[in-house]
């Protein structure tokens, strides 16, 4: 199992988040894609993309000879399920405990 | 508006970032009290704190700058993060500065944006966005080297795994 930290670690490079970020924002695309749209090499793009899929961040195939690469949802949702989760669980709290004390206020006016 | 601490960064492609709303079946001034000046009446402290004892109530300091804490049965505080933006009754935006193995780092802020928008008279629908959660990854660069698997945040979803599963 990949520990969320490692994934985490992965996104600490500027080079990593910038192709995180076109796959995140523009879907599926090339290695040649996003050599294109980057300051770095192709190689070294076919690199991120290996430690991104390394960590599970994003996934690939194969269409004839372009390598085609996606984010991985599952991955990305486990880097956020705790947080996702927690505020889930807060705002219904939150909801009932606003509905109730103006519910109280309402009825015994000041 | 009042924005506090806000690190300059290059920018970043990736915004991460988790979004809820909920509807609210009370006015947007109350609905921004209980949130914000009442939070320790509803904030799910049983499983969500972070100090070494049962949290008694979580603050947060109504002004621009104010402190966000906990505070335990004992009365040790642990801090949360800051008020950045305090515009009552219609925004709040609170810096979360727990890190990764959920202590209080000061220099890992993301933010928490809460927006409250009046559909109604009695109805307000509250709108939240935990941004910036990419800032995870830098810092995690850092400490990678440091944290064994029970530190990080998969000792947290280990935790929070068995606190959901718990019945209320």
């Amino acid at each position: 199992m990949i520990e969320p930290i490692h994934r985490m670690a992965a996104l600490g490079d500027a080079t990593r988040r910038e192709i995180f970020g076109i796959l995140a924002a523009e879907g599926p695309s090339s290695v040649g894609d996003l050599a294109r749209r980057l300051p770095v090499t192709r190689p070294a793009v076919s690199q991120h993309l290996r430690v991104l899929k390394d960590m599970g961040l994003v996934t690939h195939q194969t269409a004839g000879t372009r390598h085609i690469y996606r984010l991985d949802p599952q991955g990305i949702a486990a880097l956020r399920d705790y947080l996702d989760s927690l505020w889930e669980r807060a705002l219904n709290d939150f909801k009932a405990a606003a509905e109730r004390s103006y519910l109280r206020e309402k009825e015994k006016p000041r | 508006m009042t924005v506090m601490n806000q690190p300059e960064t290059a920018q970043t492609a990736t915004e991460m970032s988790v979004k809820k709303s909920v509807m609210v079946e009370a006015p947007q001034a109350h609905a921004f009290a209980v949130f914000t000046e009442r939070q320790g009446g509803w904030w799910p402290l049983a499983s969500h704190h972070i100090g070494k004892v049962q949290a008694e109530t979580a603050v947060l300091e109504p002004r621009a700058g104010g402190r966000w804490y906990e505070r335990g049965v004992d009365g040790s505080e642990c801090e949360w993060g800051r008020v950045l933006v305090w515009e009552p009754p219609h925004r709040v935006v609170l810096g979360w500065e727990l890190a990764a193995d959920w202590r209080h780092d000061p220099s890992l802020q993301t933010e928490v944006e809460v927006r409250f928008v009046a559909v109604g008279p009695q109805t307000t629908r509250v709108e939240l966005e935990h941004r910036h959660l990419e800032r995870y990854g830098d810092k995690a660069e850092q400490m990678k080297a440091g944290l064994g698997s029970e530190g990080g945040w998969t000792g947290i979803l280990q935790i929070y795994a068995a606190a959901a599963a718990t019945p209320a």
